[in-house]
């Protein structure tokens, strides 16, 4: 057998200036989690990260709405039942109490593979470093303000305000 | 796979350099990785090792950044502190571990 020169990862240099900006427009349960799984990831690759909520993403960052997103099958083709391949049809979607089954399921599908629920997850990537934005519209538009938002949201900023803040990012629409 | 000498012993790993085999792992070895990539190990760098070696042992993975806090009681932040940059997998190299499969 014989020895092979010395072998290190590459885990970048420190000075790396890849930046990711997600922009979060929506505020249903299942809609919500991709940009925080992306900016998780992008931050624990140390890329520096910012999120920008805007419109029905608002709710992921109002105080009394982040606790309480919901997921409803209704319009969604691509619902399955749990495990098979078989769709359930449209027309039982808006039945009363659809949307309350579909989001506990859906939250216990997140909670078995122990990612966090929306405002945890939050949590641990403002604690990654990453930077958290509200929309100067949205917020006018819901009559909120920076009281009414998570307190670790940097501020409530114009949208080109946040095009001049990220340039040269990597942007994400969700 | 390569075979290569750390702290004076053959050591195999893959092709990134993290290692393969689990017992051939020791405390010398971990110290030469922590060096390797400009970590200084203190106490808190040790704990956070052990939590993912003995997790290891019980789990078949590494833990992700997000086990190590809510399991191993270490804070993401201080994580960061500890391994800046990208801690999940500076620490996995450290504690001879594959990378985390983990998304979060």
């Amino acid at each position: 057998m014989t020895t092979s020169p010395s072998i290190v990862p590459n885990f970048g240099s420190e000075s790396s200036d890849r930046k990711l900006a997600i922009i979060c427009s929506k505020g249903n349960l299942d809609m919500a989690y991709p940009g925080l799984i992306l900016a998780n990831a992008a931050l624990g690759e140390g890329v520096d990260t910012m999120i920008f909520f805007t419109f029905w993403g608002f709710d992921m960052i109002t105080k009394s709405r982040m606790n309480d997103l919901q997921f409803s099958p209704a319009g969604n083709t691509a619902m399955h039942l749990p495990g098979s391949d078989m769709h359930i049809p449209q027309s039982v979607m808006p039945a009363p109490g659809m949307t309350a089954i579909a989001t506990k399921m859906l939250k216990k599908q997140i909670a078995d593979l122990d990612v966090p629920e929306v405002p945890d997850f939050l949590d641990q990537i403002v604690a990654a470093g990453g930077h958290l934005w509200a929309c100067r519209m949205s917020a006018d538009m819901n009559k909120l303000t920076m009281n009414e938002l998570r307190d670790d949201v940097e501020g409530i900023i114009s949208a080109s305000d946040f095009i001049e803040m990220t340039e040269g990012a990597q942007l994400l629409f969700i | 796979m390569p075979v290569i000498e750390i702290a004076g012993k053959q050591i195999n790993v893959n092709d990134e350099g993290f290692l393969t085999v689990y017992d051939e792992w020791d405390e010398e070895i971990a110290k030469t990785l922590a060096t390797q990539i400009e970590v200084e190990m203190t106490p808190a760098h040790w704990e956070i090792i052990k939590f993912l070696r003995e997790d290891f042992k019980t789990q078949g993975e590494t833990a992700t950044s997000r086990r190590v806090q809510t399991v191993g009681g270490v804070p993401v932040k201080t994580q960061f502190e500890l391994f800046p940059k990208k801690p999940a997998k500076k620490m996995a190299y450290i504690a001879g571990l594959p990378k985390p499969k983990g998304c979060v």
